[in-house]
């Protein structure tokens, strides 16, 4: 914290501006807020404020400027990269109470919503006018729309719609200096710079987003699911290269290898074939003529490409049965072992049965198990690296491992992350993916947005500050409430 | 004067030598390519070229200089293309002249615009700094978004000199059918019915005189009759004299010469809008060529009357517009500024412009 720094004058101003009710500064009411869901790491925070309106946020993000104080914004904490982790002495302003749906135009196919808003209310608000919100974390039955624009948020059906920056039209923000911008607009094209797309997946760091505008897309007609049993990850992988090249575009393309097949098999009993040493799930929607032509293609590409069985879903339940399985696997994986660490790298599609072949090789060579559940269509990965807390040594070799394989993806092509952010989990890892000058580019942008880096301070940037010391399922996860993807 | 760099560090002596610089790529768009008195004119087209493409990967990467059309030729050999649908590919357009200029053209109804599709950039900054952002990976969180903010900076934010984007197979056949309607409120009444339907559409742009919707399909050819009945279908079966479909050279004739943009003498402005917003400004034009795509939310004006004219107009309707070019008629040199309409700047924007240029090199305001 800077030296100038002055909580005590900030806690006396907040409790001016706000309802003792929404303003924690008790240690046991300050305990729910010290991680989130990367437990490794934990920071007490100052004070939790939970604002009711914009007004309140801004307020609040003015006192912290004024009293030079860091602050950083809080949704539901299902970071998976501890991008919500507090900042130690710094304030939470948990953003939950802001839920409100703004605006629904199914016209104009635009929701207009507050920054706590969960994702998966958008679609069951916009769901009776035929619409959706296409992004889809795993996390999406309690993730915050507000988060899912901090860290660009993903999910299974990226491929054909992209990520949340893609569905995000406009937002209206606070910066950290407590100026007041709205960036993009209204209509799906726009003008000038992308200062929006520059916001979003900011991390936090260049403010908080108090309005933001989502467009909503018309519901496929018609979903074409198939899975497909395979007695080795490498021909899942190839199948995967197969469909790509057939010039078929598929909505989701998931791969699951044996060790999540089991635990998840176990945990929600998707009816997956148990023998199998990869799944493949496949996704095809759209007008109904066009998917059930193009089913015809994918039955083809899927049969060349050696499977020893083929399902497809006969109707929707069989459909959410199967992504039942999918959704559920990573939390399932705390089934199979006490502790584990979850990567989300990326590598080129063609590169995807090296990347495999090369995690099966340090997992052998660390002794750890490592099971494997990913967007196989987007080339986004998964490892979960299992090991049990309690032996020692065990956390140290998955935390190499984990590295390696960071490390693999980069030199193969890829990415550190391809949407959990970088966060305080990955950030060490930034000059693998950047040279010096691009980080002081970055830097500099952060800077002129946030002088003083009061908000969500400590995240993103390479810093030299102490790595992880254990992961383990958030306690919602463990509940099966949330899961990963 | 123009100078023509033939490597990216001459481009980074070329930032660090001169006080105000413009990039220009092929100089489509002569409204933001053309310099003022005390411009320095970098002329990219040295910088072309494919990087990386791997058709399997569906992702390329290429300098900025590169012609879009050279780029359209090769993703084609392997049945891909640009999903964004760049304007003034035979005229010449550059990649980099079209993410700084932020263009996309019809097809980008289907899966969106440029800011949709760019991947990575390296670019160099206001002090000569050879910066990159974002990756050549279909999904990547690691850092800002810089490739996204380029979209629209019209170089001054730095100067483009490489892109990564990410293409998509394109359908194996096409087929577009024009509806003409007694009304532009009866067309865009089936606009908005269309665009929340669970029809897919490659394109979908109206224009005003006459009220016609112009509705591109693709997929596979086996399923395009189908889906062609049920379109006429859900439109009520328009009668013969009120619809067209074209397929095949005549299809893709058609929609060659609408990338053209090509609407004779005026200023050619780009202007996003939505739909409910359509009927308002409609009611305060008249003969001027225009149409507006992606389900009424991008408009391309060509105006015959000066730029003064429209800007106000642009004010009264809450909208924003770039004017893109010129004519021999109708001079662009004279023009204060591209933005027209409701201005734009924020403090965010103002902000991040100064970290990246702070002596304004690239700024055409002395």
């Amino acid at each position: 914290m800077s030296l100038s720094a002055n909580p005590a004058g900030l806690l006396a101003d907040l409790a001016r501006a706000l309802p003792q009710e929404r303003l924690l500064s008790q240690p046991a009411q300050l305990t729910p807020y010290e991680s989130d869901a990367l437990t490794a790491f934990r920071a007490r925070p100052c004070a939790v404020v939970l604002p009711e309106t914009s007004q309140e946020v801004l307020e609040t993000v003015r006192l912290c400027a004024k009293h030079q104080v860091p602050f950083l914004a809080r949704g539901s904490g299902t970071s998976l990269s501890g991008g919500s982790l507090p900042i130690d002495g710094g304030v939470v302003i948990g953003l939950n109470r802001l839920n409100k749906l703004l605006k629904l135009d199914p016209q104009e196919r635009i929701a207009v919503v507050q920054p706590g808003f969960i994702n998966l209310h958008v679609s069951n608000a916009a769901a009776p006018y035929g619409l959706y919100y296409a992004p889809d974390p795993s996390s999406q039955p309690v993730s915050t729309i507000g988060g899912n624009l901090a860290f660009n948020s993903g999910g299974a059906h990226c491929l054909k719609y992209g990520m949340t920056s893609n569905h995000v039209l406009g937002a209206k923000v606070v910066l950290p200096t407590g100026e007041v911008v709205e960036l993009g607009g209204e209509s799906l094209e726009g003008l000038g710079p992308d200062w929006l797309g520059l916001f979003v997946g900011s991390e936090g760091l260049m403010g908080i987003a108090l309005e933001i505008r989502l467009r909503l897309l018309p519901k496929p007609e018609k979903y074409h699911t198939l899975l497909a049993a395979y007695d080795s990850l490498g021909k899942a992988g190839e199948a995967v290269a197969a469909v790509v090249a057939s010039g078929l575009l598929p909505g989701a393309m998931e791969i699951m290898d044996s060790l999540a097949i089991e635990a998840a098999e176990a945990a929600v009993h998707a009816g997956y074939p148990m023998e199998a040493r990869a799944l493949l799930i496949v996704e095809l929607e759209g007008e109904t003529p066009q998917v059930e032509a193009e089913a015809k293609y994918l039955s083809e590409v899927i049969a060349q490409s050696g499977p020893y069985e083929v399902r497809v879903a006969k109707d929707n339940d069989e459909r959410m049965r199967i992504w039942k399985g999918r959704k559920a696997a990573f939390s399932a994986v705390g089934r199979l072992s006490p502790d584990y660490i979850v990567q989300d790298g990326v590598v080129p599609r063609s590169k995807l049965g090296q990347a495999l072949s090369e995690i099966e090789r340090l997992s052998h060579q660390h002794g750890l198990r490592v099971a494997n559940v990913f967007h196989a269509g987007d080339g986004n990965l998964h490892p979960l690296i299992l090991y049990d807390g309690k032996i020692a040594g065990e956390l140290e070799r998955g935390e190499v491992l984990a590295g390696e394989i960071l490390k693999m993806c980069v030199a193969l092509g890829g990415t550190i992350t391809g949407e959990h952010g970088v966060g305080m989990e990955k950030k060490e890892y930034m000059p693998e993916m950047f040279t010096p000058q691009d980080l002081e580019a970055m830097h500099r942008i952060h800077r002129s947005v946030d002088p003083d880096e009061l908000s969500n301070r400590g995240k993103m940037f390479p810093s030299g500050e102490a790595p992880a010391l254990s992961h383990g399922a958030h306690p919602l996860e463990q509940a099966g409430v949330i899961s990963r993807e | 004067m123009a100078l023509k760099p033939a490597f990216v560090t001459e481009v980074q002596e070329a930032v660090r030598a001169h006080a105000k610089l413009l990039p220009r790529g092929g100089g489509t768009k002569t409204a933001l390519s053309t310099p003022r008195a005390e411009q320095t004119v970098l002329d990219m087209t040295g910088l072309s070229g494919m990087l990386e493409y791997d058709p399997g990967e569906f992702v390329f990467v290429a300098q900025a200089g590169t012609p879009v059309a050279e780029v359209e030729k090769l993703l084609g050999q392997h049945g891909q293309y640009l999903p964004f649908d760049p304007p003034f590919v035979e005229a010449g357009a550059t990649l980099g002249g079209t993410v700084a200029a932020g263009l996309s053209g019809p097809l980008r109804q289907r899966y969106g615009g440029v800011r949709d599709f760019i991947l990575g950039v390296k670019f160099v900054d206001g002090q000569g700094n050879l910066i990159k952002g974002g990756g050549k990976v279909v999904k990547n969180a690691a850092g800002f978004d810089t490739p996204k903010l380029m979209v629209g900076s019209l170089g001054r934010l730095g100067i483009l000199t490489e892109l990564a984007f990410k293409v998509f197979p394109f359908p194996k056949a096409t087929a577009t059918l024009k509806v003409t309607f007694g009304s532009l409120e009866a067309a865009l009444e089936a606009l908005y019915k269309l665009a929340v339907s669970q029809f897919e559409f490659y394109a979908l742009d109206l224009e005003a005189h006459p009220a016609t919707l112009t509705l591109r399909l693709g997929g596979l050819s086996e399923a395009l009759p189908v889906r062609l009945e049920r379109l006429l279908g859900f439109l009520g079966n328009p009668a013969e004299d009120r619809r067209l479909v074209l397929e095949g050279e005549p299809e893709r004739g058609y929609w060659r010469g609408v990338n053209r943009l090509e609407f004779g003498e005026g200023y050619l402005v780009k202007i996003p809008i939505q739909p409910k917003k359509i009927l308002a400004l409609e009611t305060a034009l008249s003969t001027q060529a225009r149409c507006y795509l992606s389900a009424g939310n991008l408009l391309y004006l060509n105006w015959l009357e000066p730029i003064a004219e429209l800007d106000s107009l642009l004010k009264t309707q809450g909208l924003s517009g770039l004017v893109l070019r010129g004519s021999t008629s109708h001079d662009v040199t004279s023009l204060e500024s591209p933005f027209i309409g409701v201005n734009l700047e924020q403090a965010f924007g103002n902000r991040v412009t100064a970290a990246l240029d702070p002596s304004r090199r690239f700024s055409p305001e002395p």
